[in-house]
């Protein structure tokens, strides 16, 4: 290998302290300056690091973001989300291909550009959108892709080292539909800390208790309660982590929220700090938020000024914390807690047994609370302005607001801060819709709900989401967009277990010959038994809900599958036409029948 | 409190502190099925054919601890038919071609297929290209075979102090890579380590020992995979 | 009243199958004292007189000839029952699943070793090859399996007398093996 990669490699590692838990940092910065992570880059990683060769492949071959092949000097990643394809991904990707006369997954000839395809990027309210090296771009026009391509080989535009200096709201649209109360309100720098440090932690957590804070994320755990758990175990330190990677396709409301009220998120982690006695906060940002890193750490920088990070925090002796951002690689997998804290110690994103739970043996084996972006944003205004008017919004077990992320066939997409308890129906007229199909909510993991359903309330009580609203208008194939949502499972697996890894490859192949119409009754069952095996057996939340997509649809859109199968008899999956295709083309002639 | 009292298919069973669910079973004689667990090694929740119902949750028993007061269902029809399912899974996502390998009749997976009566899979075969990799003199490794299972990389690991063997890859792309950049004979295998032999199927095998036990005479041609553990209480 | 049929055919295995049938010795004086064997390669007939109560395959099919067979036995069988792993599972044949058939050809008939001036057959009397070996089962309805390479002779005489007195045929553990 060449000396100066080599010698590049050592003085990364230094940076990072020769740290083996720095190594998602050491590969993204292998990756940025090197073009690539080569075999001969992961053996000098592994060397200097005093590690085995195997445990660095294992990491680096698990995230989209690091390439192991040598790729151009600028990669496109084209967004190929449901909601993308909706509005005329398609043609932006031809026109790509067209303009560079190289197909998705190739680099062209003078390794200038590489054309890739990556999943749900967090911009489902402006598609067609791309990642360009570390750069969204938004709202392509297949007529964009010329001038795009020219920015691109002009060099400046789309460099990753601008980054730092640039303002989020200048290449990403907001789309800030609705500010409720408790997210997006106007808010006093330092007001929750000041009022979680003149309160013990225990009253901190008593009045997060009290306020009937949920996680947001989707599962609904109570926020007192884990903050309650963690703070009581015992360990050498205390971890508090933020969950920034939004990853299920359809949401983006944490994107909105690290840019319009990243304050109130890091207050929400500095009185999450305090109150389970933890010194340091890691806030775990998406890889395809990279873009909003350095404003993120402007942000961070002006706070230690103004002495709410660091030591001594609003002048209380012995209140220290700060915060420090991990980036994300490219993995869905990673919005699961235990996977999260397996990337953050440089790791593969595969999810831990539990028990135990983080909150006894977390981050670096220490008690961790992990929460999400907008649980932290709660419980900061719970510190400002009380529990009792938290209490006041939502439903009894359903307290506050919900920021929602809304796209598809709608007219306003956006995201909506609603008080949770809100009508699907009231939703839908909020952000104009014209009698959708369906309405997928909680994105692909969570449920396609039919028009019966519309008066459901989204709440914990009855449908809970993480935050993803995708509308499907009256025209859309609905099928083929559940094929499209168990692919992104089946891409994402981590592979851990049999059920999620191979189930999820071969139910799609069995979905496959339904909607190639070859299927009969018989399929359609054996399709349900094979998904509820995928759900019942397999070892984490995204296995659990892999087959969430047929299975919703085969509950509440059965019509669908049964137009596709006409029979009750066995259909044999066998295709002579294909099968015989290569054989005809290699003997040069047609088969000879033979008589019965 | 030292002893758990627990209940497994309405027997109850008596747990030490720390145990999981699968060592109380084992040592009451009750057989859970397992692929990827090995007493010898630590678990690794990888197969779930291990799955059961702890207070009606579904659960590994390999990695899950026991607690008392437990209710676990184990022995359910279906549970059987989940299992089953895993394991035609794992027939139709790898290329398992019975009649021409080395671990028939002594392999896990073949076993516990024959203990579930599963006569032929249901499920579409995927019909991967697989490489095998033949270079080391003593002992071969064939992707084809593979469960990932992470035995062999747990024995090297824990047992044989080289990490030899490790994961590569996510999803259908997952697979289990070697502590080289070349191959398999490049590795600090040895046909004596545990990694070596530990394979449940006949992906890892020690060369020129297969087929050393006749038909009929193999480890599971007359009694089904647990009936050990069964007989032994 | 007249004996129930039973017909036999070979795809793509290695007849193996049909030799482990005749292991069931003696007791094929018994077996023809129960039925009638019609098309079959064991005595030959090449066409089926009539509809057959059983038929038995054996291979799986890899060839469009196979495919013709396997669907007439389909036709006139009321009750069709793959055997072996071949059948079963497409076998050792099945090998060349994971490697595109052109390059199966090549290798065989033009680049292997042992190749002396190569080429790659084509009497229009040899069947057109499918793209990969199927089992029967993706092929047409299968009724019953019976396992094994080869099925022990014992499995053919528990699964035979079964459907002949219309019971479900059920193996016990020892009889159910893939190899």
């Amino acid at each position: 290998m060449a000396k100066d990669q080599s010698s590049t490699i050592k003085e990364i590692i230094t940076e990072f302290g020769n740290d083996r838990h720095r190594l998602m940092d050491i590969a993204l910065k292998v990756q940025s300056q090197l073009g690539y992570i080569s075999e001969d880059n992961m053996e000098a990683i592994a060397q200097t690091l005093g590690i085995p060769l195997v445990e660095v492949r294992d990491m680096v071959s698990f995230y989209s973001f690091l390439p192991r092949e040598k790729e151009g000097k600028n990669v496109i990643h084209l967004c190929n989300a449901v909601v993308e394809k909706m509005h005329g991904m398609d043609l932006v990707a031809k026109a790509f291909e067209k303009n560079l006369d190289i197909p998705f997954g190739s680099t062209t000839e003078d390794k200038k550009i590489t054309l890739k395809y990556t999943p749900c990027m967090g911009m489902s309210d402006q598609p067609p959108s791309a990642l360009i090296n570390c750069i969204p771009v938004t709202k392509i026009c297949p007529e964009d892709v010329p001038g795009i391509i020219e920015d691109i080989i002009k060099g400046s535009k789309y460099s990753c080292e601008k980054r730092a200096s640039s303002i989020p709201a200048a290449q990403v649209e907001t789309n800030l539909m609705k500010e409720g109360e408790v997210i997006f309100s106007p808010m006093e720098r330092g007001a929750a800390v000041r009022s979680a440090a003149i309160r013990t932690p225990d009253e901190v957590i008593d009045e997060i208790t009290s306020s009937g804070l949920r996680g947001r994320g989707g599962a609904g755990f109570p926020t007192g309660m884990k903050w309650g758990f963690c703070r009581k175990a015992k360990g050498d330190d205390h971890y508090i982590i933020c969950n920034a990677d939004e990853g299920e396709p359809g949401t983006f409301k944490d994107r909105v929220i690290l840019t319009e009220a990243p304050d109130l998120l890091f207050e929400g982690m500095t009185v999450a700090g305090y109150a389970l006695g933890a010194k340091e906060g890691l806030l775990y940002l998406r890889g395809e938020y990279a873009y909003l890193l350095g404003y993120l750490e402007q942000i961070l920088e002006s706070r230690r000024h103004l002495g709410l990070l660091g030591k001594n925090i609003v002048a209380k002796e012995g209140f220290d914390f700060d915060i420090r951002i991990q980036l994300g690689a490219g993995a869905y997998i990673c919005g699961e807690e235990s996977s999260l804290i397996e990337s953050l110690e440089g790791k593969r994103g595969a999810p831990r047994h539990r028990p135990p739970f983080p909150v006894t043996d977390g981050y670096m084996h220490q008690p961790t609370s992990v929460n999400n972006v907008e649980t932290l944003c709660c419980a900061a205004r719970v510190l400002e302005k009380g529990a009792d008017w938290f209490k006041q919004l939502g439903t009894k077990d359903s307290t506050g607001t919900k920021a929602l992320s809304v796209s598809g066939d709608c007219k306003h997409p956006g995201v909506y801060e609603i008080e949770l308890g809100i009508a699907i129906n009231d939703l839908l007229e909020m952000v104009g819709t014209d009698h959708p199909q369906a309405v997928q909510i909680g994105g692909p993991s969570g449920n396609c709900v039919a028009p019966k359903d519309f008066g459901r309330k989204i709440c914990f009580e009855d449908i809970a989401t993480g935050g993803s609203v995708i509308v499907f208008g009256k025209k859309r194939n609905l099928l083929e967009i559940v094929k499209e949502f168990t692919e992104f499972f089946n891409d994402e697996s981590c592979g851990w277990c049999t059920p999620c890894r191979a189930g999820t490859t071969i139910i799609l192949k069995m979905l496959d010959k339904i909607l190639e119409g070859r299927g009969s009754m018989q399929d359609l069952e054996m399709l349900k038994k094979v998904g509820n095996t995928i759900k019942t057996m397999s070892r984490c939340g995204l296995g659990q809900s892999a087959a969430n997509p047929i299975l919703t649809t085969l509950q509440n859109f059965r019509n669908l599958y049964e137009d596709l199968c006409k029979t009750d008899e066995y259909i044999p999956p066998f295709d002579y036409e294909k099968a015989i295709s290569v054989g005809v083309e290699i003997a040069g002639r047609d088969p000879v029948e033979e008589e019965e | 409190m030292d002893k758990i009292a627990i209940i497994i298919d309405g027997k109850e069973v008596e747990a030490k502190a720390g145990q999981t669910i699968m060592e109380t079973a084992i040592a009451a004689g009750i057989y859970i099925p397992h692929l990827c667990y090995q007493e010898e090694l630590a678990p690794g929740g990888h197969c779930r054919v291990c799955t059961v119902l702890v207070n009606g949750r579904p659960q590994s028993s390999c990695t899950h601890p026991a607690a008392e007061g437990m209710v676990i269902d184990n022995d359910t029809p279906e549970l059987l038919e989940e299992r089953r399912r895993i394991i035609e899974m794992l027939f139709v996502e790898g290329n398992h071609i019975c009649p021409f390998c080395e671990k028939q009749g002594n392999c896990e997976l073949q076993a516990l297929a024959y203990r579930f009566g599963m006569i032929v899979p249901t499920l579409p075969y995927l019909h991967r290209k697989i490489e095998v990799d033949a270079t080391h003199p003593d002992v071969f490794i064939d992707r084809n075979r593979c469960v990932l299972c992470g035995r062999c990389i747990r024995a090297s690991r824990d047992v044989d102090g080289k990490n030899v063997f490790g994961f590569e890859g996510r999803g259908p792309q997952k697979s289990i890579a070697l502590n080289t950049k070349g191959a398999l004979s490049d590795t600090q295998l040895d046909a004596a380590d545990k990694a070596a032999s530990i394979c449940p199927t006949g992906s890892i095998v020690v060369k020129r020992v297969g087929y050393a036990i006749p038909y009929g005479k193999r480890k599971f041609d007359k009694e089904p995979i647990g009936s050990e553990i069964e007989k032994a209480k | 009243m007249a004996k129930p049929k039973v017909a036999t055919t070979h795809m793509t295995g290695c007849f193996g199958c049909h030799m482990s049938l005749l292991d069931i010795d003696e007791r094929i004086v018994d077996l023809i004292q129960l039925v009638d064997f019609d098309k079959s390669p064991i005595n030959d007939i090449k066409k089926f007189t009539g509809p057959v109560d059983v038929g038995i395959i054996e291979g799986g099919v890899s060839t469009q000839e196979n495919v013709e067979v396997l669907r007439m036995f389909r036709k006139y069988c009321k009750i069709l029952v793959a055997v072996g792993e071949c059948a079963l599972t497409g076998g050792i044949p099945s090998l060349r699943n994971t490697v595109p058939l052109k390059e199966c050809v090549e290798e065989a008939y033009l680049k292997g070793f042992t190749v002396v001036d190569g080429v790659i057959p084509n009497d229009p009397d040899i069947p057109l090859l499918l793209d990969r070996v199927y089992p029967c089962h993706e092929v047409v309805k299968i009724d019953y399996f019976l396992p094994g390479c080869p099925p022990p002779a014992d499995a053919y005489w528990a699964a035979l007398t079964a459907l002949l007195e219309g019971r479900e045929p059920e193996l016990p553990y020892e009889l159910i093996k893939y190899d």
